[in-house]
């Protein structure tokens, strides 16, 4: 039966890609169509994982060929004007790019290009191919990972950026992607590139949400380079419905002397994956990562990241918090690699979680792996349910349970939120973070 | 105002209290002193509502209300405040937030208006003062890397803003260095009045000379073996709990 299962959804997957090239036209000419059609090779080899080690925890095969056709894979649906922008982040200024099931949305769209060169993704397979050769699926895991091979294969948009060198770009990127699921299933392979030139300094949000109650499916891969002595901050946040599936990965390849500040924010979602990989190619690199998830009903949330330090002199900092309600789920999975080159590297890691409801889990699971000798590394991971005691030390003041939960799980939460820099885009998420307590109030 | 009536209690089966027999009226100061373990800071529990406490036989009255039958923070609203022996650290929780919320759900639940921020930072101000609270201190999380002295401070001042009717200070002296013993006792004597009461569970006669009792009560073993007035406080310093430990064994 479940091979039966898995011929299909696999072979559909295949079988669309000559409905794609159709749609391409030109594009087939360029050299990007031939990445494209070597990770279809690859995929078709690997197939979709089913209980493969990486997946064991997150098995999208059933929910994808349950609840999807996949009929309107490639149509485009680019009608903003119906849906209104409560998908926008209030104040948060910057370069504003919007794409609707995939397609990029002109008309929603607003950004300069003085500072950064930045385009659409599609627009850049032609314009810039030296930078699409040089670094185009060099970083995602193309031949390890199937759902970064389906993106490469089927992917058509998403943003270009490359910061120019020492630029300080106090401007953020914000890339909205949403699903129109309101008339129809939505499917998209959102694919970003981002180039931070040597002492750059600079900020990409993606937003991804859902309009309608249909069910949702995208797969978005993130390359990012962080070159000799560049900041960049990257957020990643999903604010999502249980009709909404979602596989991720950011891959970020840092060079000497380095910062990535990744954040990812998930609060909701029907199954989410969210991989972030990180590798510092050489010294003195610093990467932080903090990610928050907040679940209730039947959400599923996996966390998967991974920081590979190369070289010596790293620093990598990681904090995710958890609170899971109900039925959810999540799982963590935080890797730490430490070659045998990288001595003198420090690395610290921290999964804490609380479960509302006995029918919640999480499966968390830190995976160090240290070859060097002269290192600093730590972890701890953290599950448990509310904290009783400091439950009822508010309750003593006259503070009704209810809202002691509230202010407990709120404060539990903003912990992650502090690391974040950009006034507006806090308060955006600090605005979620009280609401979802206070829901629970009522 | 509080009337107990031999109270039973036990946590994860064990009992604790035996049988506890205690009238408090308004004005009143009680001590309660006692070995190490004998039930005091589980008395204390039962009567600010903490549920893991299990109440196995006997009453307990608050101003005519069946205590027992309240959650935690309803008896806070009716004005029991309990001073922690440990007060516990909340890390996230600014304390001036978290005493603005309790403050304003107390008063709602009397029928008064909330606070707005300008009245309740007077207030604020004003009971920094009486128990010599530092601003910096509150303006940190709650209890978060507080000393244990202000830890202690902190609940005084706490029970400064919320003018409970009964006060029950669980070992508030312990830690606190001899300036703070007696800046904090002199800030409960302060907010004493004829219509307020206090039970202080104290190990030392010290604190008693601050804050000094209208009547001691000796805990021994889950039972109130002893009562009597302050001097009894002093010959417990004098000669241990060793005589009393004889007395109330050679009763049963
Ligand atoms: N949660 C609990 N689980 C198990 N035993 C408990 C618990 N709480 C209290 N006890 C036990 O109950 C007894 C009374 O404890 P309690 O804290 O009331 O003593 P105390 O008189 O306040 O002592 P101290 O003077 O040391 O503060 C002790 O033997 C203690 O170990
Ligand atoms: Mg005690």
């Amino acid at each position: 039966m479940s091979q039966q299962v898995d011929i299909n959804i696999n072979q559909l997957f295949i079988d669309k890609f000559s409905d794609f090239e159709h749609q391409l036209n030109g594009q087939k000419t360029l050299p990007i169509h031939d990445l494209r059609k070597k990770a279809l090779h690859k995929f078709k080899e690997l197939g979709i994982p089913n209980s493969h080690e990486e997946y064991k925890y997150t098995n999208f095969k059933k929910a994808l060929t349950k609840n999807f056709t996949f009929n309107q894979l490639f149509k485009s649906k680019n009608d903003s004007s119906s849906f209104g922008n409560d998908y926008i982040i209030n104040e948060l200024e910057g370069n504003v790019l919007v794409f609707i099931n995939g397609q990029f949305s002109e008309s929603d769209s607003h950004f300069k290009s003085d500072e950064i060169d930045i385009k659409p993704l599609a627009n850049a397979y032609s314009e810039n191919p030296d930078t699409i050769a040089q670094h185009f699926g060099n970083y995602s895991k193309n031949n390890e990972d199937s759902y970064a091979l389906l993106n490469s294969t089927y992917c058509n948009n998403g943003v270009f950026a490359q910061i120019g060198k020492n630029k300080i770009v106090n401007t953020p990127i914000i890339i909205y992607y949403i699903s129109d699921a309101r008339a129809d299933e939505a499917v998209s392979f959102p694919r970003n590139l981002i180039v931070a030139e040597s002492g750059s300094e600079s900020s990409i949000i993606e937003v991804y949400s859902t309009i309608g109650e249909k069910n949702s499916f995208s797969n978005a891969v993130t390359e990012i380079v962080v070159e000799e002595n560049a900041i960049l901050n990257y957020f990643k946040i999903l604010n999502e419905t249980e009709h909404v599936y979602h596989v991720g990965l950011t891959q970020a390849s840092q060079k000497k002397n380095s910062t990535i500040n990744a954040h990812s924010y998930t609060f909701g979602g029907g199954i989410i994956r969210n991989n972030l990989h990180i590798a510092q190619e050489d010294e003195n690199c610093t990467t932080n990562m903090f990610g928050l998830y907040l679940l209730n009903g039947n959400s599923h949330i996996d966390n998967h990241t991974e920081v590979d330090h190369k070289r010596p002199n790293s620093y990598s900092n990681e904090l995710y918090k958890g609170i899971l309600d109900e039925k959810s789920t999540g799982v963590f999975n935080g890797k730490i690699f430490v070659r045998r080159e990288a001595q003198k590297t420090n690395a610290f890691q921290s999964n804490k979680n609380i479960l509302l409801t006995n029918d919640a889990t999480i499966n968390s699971k830190p995976q160090l792996e240290i070859w060097a000798d002269d290192v600093k590394c730590s972890h701890g991971c953290t599950t448990g349910q509310m904290d009783e005691e400091a439950l009822f030390y508010l309750r003593a003041r006259g503070i009704d349970k209810d809202k002691a939960r509230a202010m407990l799980l709120y404060a539990f939460s903003i912990d992650v939120l502090k690391n974040v820099t950009i006034e507006p885009l806090k308060k955006y998420l600090d605005h979620i973070i009280a609401q979802r307590f206070n829901q629970e109030e009522l | 105002m509080l009337n107990i009536t031999n109270l039973k209690a036990s946590v994860e089966g064990k009992e604790i209290l035996k049988g506890i027999n205690l009238e408090v009226k308004p004005g009143e100061v009680h001590a309660i002193m006692g070995p190490n373990g004998s039930g005091k800071s589980t008395l204390a529990s039962v009567l600010a509502g903490r549920e893991e406490y299990n109440v196995d036989g006997g009453e307990v009255s608050f101003n005519g209300d069946d205590l027992l039958e309240l959650s935690p923070e309803d008896r806070a609203r009716e004005g029991v405040f309990l001073a922690f022996q440990y007060p516990i650290e909340i890390p996230g929780v600014s304390t001036t937030n978290f005493l603005k919320t309790a403050v304003n759900q107390v008063r709602e639940y009397r029928g008064l208006e909330a606070l707005d921020a300008v009245s309740f930072l007077s207030i604020m101000k004003e009971k920094m003062k009486l128990v010599e609270i530092d601003q910096s201190l509150l303006s940190r999380p709650l209890n978060e890397g507080f000393s244990g002295g202000e830890k202690k401070r902190n609940e005084i001042f706490q029970m400064a803003m919320l003018a409970p009717t009964l006060a029950i200070l669980d070992e508030t002296d312990s830690g606190l260095d001899i300036d703070a013993l007696r800046i904090v006792a002199n800030g409960v004597n302060k907010l004493k009045s004829e219509k307020n009461a206090t039970i202080v569970v104290t190990h030392y006669q010290r604190l008693l000379d601050y804050i000094v009792p209208d009547f001691v009560h000796v805990l021994y073993n889950g039972k109130i073996v002893k009562s009597g007035t302050k001097e009894l406080a002093m010959e417990l310093e004098e000669k241990g709990y060793d005589w009393i430990k004889e007395e109330a064994n050679s009763v049963v």
